[in-house]
């Protein structure tokens, strides 16, 4: 059972034949293999972020003139591993005055809720930890914990530049948790599922034209009013107002230093590559398209979503706290349950193939 | 049920990945803390009182609407993936409650409580 959720890769199946011939027995078989597989995705998502953080280091770059990060390797390609490597050196600088439980466990629990999501993300045909049936459900109702996450470095920190950009974060974040979950509704009113693994299937077939953003309008409406609450969703400009370099230096996590501040860092980047790789399995029709292996679709879909909100990050000026809670509350929230609402009305009047 | 293990052995695993990077790091890197670094940072000034004061942070309100539409996502969820085979009805039903929804929404936008200043 759990075979069938990561039976492309070799060197699970053979473990797992392994495992099964050494006498184990189920829930503990489960635990061994789960066990390793979180291993395998925490390194993976490791690369993913040095990766990312390295080519928005270059897209910022090249969108301003100038080349980025080129003295390590070519093109500066293992600049962040060096990067990394520094934070893991550096002094952990704490601050006395601090709330000690609190602004410890914030930066753990921000990763791992970044972590989990990854528990149901199909990366292509069968490459996915568990399908579990509430899929969708169950990433949104994990990410919202970075929230809790973001407070508590704000509160524990001490500093009115944190607990500022934790409470901003707070309210940001769930604010646009609305909208983001009125077009994922969209989607699960098309498909009839919850499970990642269905709604992509559903969108199989027909060159890549079953995709649900080409199911115009409504397909097209959610897929933007989604992009745009998943980039206030990861913190990123043009909705970055809780690390507002200028008004706020760097938010929630300006006493973090060494390996706390990197957990953030990585969280950050992780939940951007997960809000991408979600709008892949929605509106994209996932790891199905035409010619190429499963995974390689999906993380060139994936990719191309990272790319336009970094193109977002570099093209588009911040907003005000107010235009952005206006724009939230007064447009997209309505927008989106109308939208919901024409989308369930066109797919019951069948005018979708 | 078996996959839900995943879940709670992920949450150990990545709570255990992020713990022994910590103290990982504790064995490679330099410790020396002295007053003036332990300071919180505020531009260089000397801090000024503690940040855990009251402040009004205008959120409260935001807060209740979203509780209003999270509990909504409850029971917009089950009526998502049941729709295909529900039809007409559940579409008239869901209509209705979203309207009442959004007139809850029109009364805060009128009292004005969507404004953030």
């Amino acid at each position: 059972m759990i075979l069938a959720s990561v039976e492309l890769i070799g060197v699970f199946r053979w473990l797992y034949g392994l495992l099964v011939e050494l006498g184990l027995e189920e829930p503990w078989l489960s635990v061994v293999i789960y066990g390793l597989l979180s291993v395998t995705i925490f390194g993976v998502l490791c690369l993913i972020a040095l990766f990312l953080v390295w080519w928005e280091r270059k897209i910022a770059g090249h969108m301003q003139q100038r080349f980025g990060p080129m003295r390590n390797g070519w093109h500066g390609w293992y600049q962040t591993v060096m990067d990394a490597l520094k934070l893991l050196q550096k002094e952990d600088i704490r601050v006395d005055t601090r709330d000690r439980a609190v602004f410890f466990w914030a930066p753990v629990i921000c990763f791992v809720a970044a972590f989990l999501a990854y528990i149901v993300i199909p990366f292509g045909d069968g490459l996915i930890v568990a399908d579990l049936n509430i899929g969708i459900l169950y990433v949104i109702a994990i990410t919202t914990f970075t929230v809790i996450s973001l407070l508590m470095a704000g509160w524990g920190s001490n500093n009115k530049y944190a607990l500022l950009g934790g409470m901003r974060s707070a309210a940001q974040v769930v604010s646009y948790e609305v909208p983001m979950v009125a077009s994922i509704l969209t989607v699960i009113v098309f498909s009839g599922s919850l499970s990642m693994v269905d709604i992509s299937n559903s969108q199989q077939g027909n060159f890549i034209f079953n995709w649900f953003i080409f199911r115009p309008p409504f397909g097209i409406i959610a897929f933007l009013t989604y992009i745009t609450a998943a980039t206030a969703e990861a913190n990123r400009t043009p909705f970055d107002i809780p690390e507002a370099e200028q008004e706020l230096v760097a938010g929630y996590n300006i006493e973090y230093s060494g390996m706390k501040f990197a957990m953030f860092f990585l969280a950050e980047f992780v939940n951007m590559f997960t809000v991408s790789a979600i709008a892949t399995t929605l509106f994209l029709g996932g790891w199905h398209g035409p010619l190429l292996p499963s995974w390689l679709w999906f993380i060139i879909k994936t990719l191309a979503i990272v790319l336009l909100l970094m193109i977002f990050r570099w093209t588009f000026p911040r907003l005000r706290v107010d235009q952005l809670m206006e724009f939230a509350w007064k447009f997209l929230v309505p927008l989106t349950f109308a939208n919901l609402i024409l989308a369930g009305w066109m797919k019951y009047a069948g005018w979708y193939w | 049920m078996l996959e839900y293990l995943a879940i709670i052995i992920f949450i150990v695993a990545g709570i255990g990945i992020v713990l022994f990077t910590f103290c990982f790091s504790r064995l490679i890197r330099p410790a020396n803390p002295y007053p003036e670094k332990t300071i919180n940072y505020e531009c260089a000034e000397i801090p000024q009182g503690h940040s855990w004061i009251q402040f009004n942070n205008r959120f409260y309100i935001f807060g209740l609407i979203f509780v209003i539409f999270d509990v909504e996502a409850v029971f917009l969820f089950p009526w998502a993936v049941a729709f295909g085979q529900l039809g007409l009805y559940a579409l008239i039903e869901m209509v209705i409650f979203i309207t009442i929804l959004f007139y809850g929404i029109y009364y805060a936008w009128r009292k004005g409580a969507l404004q953030w200043v």
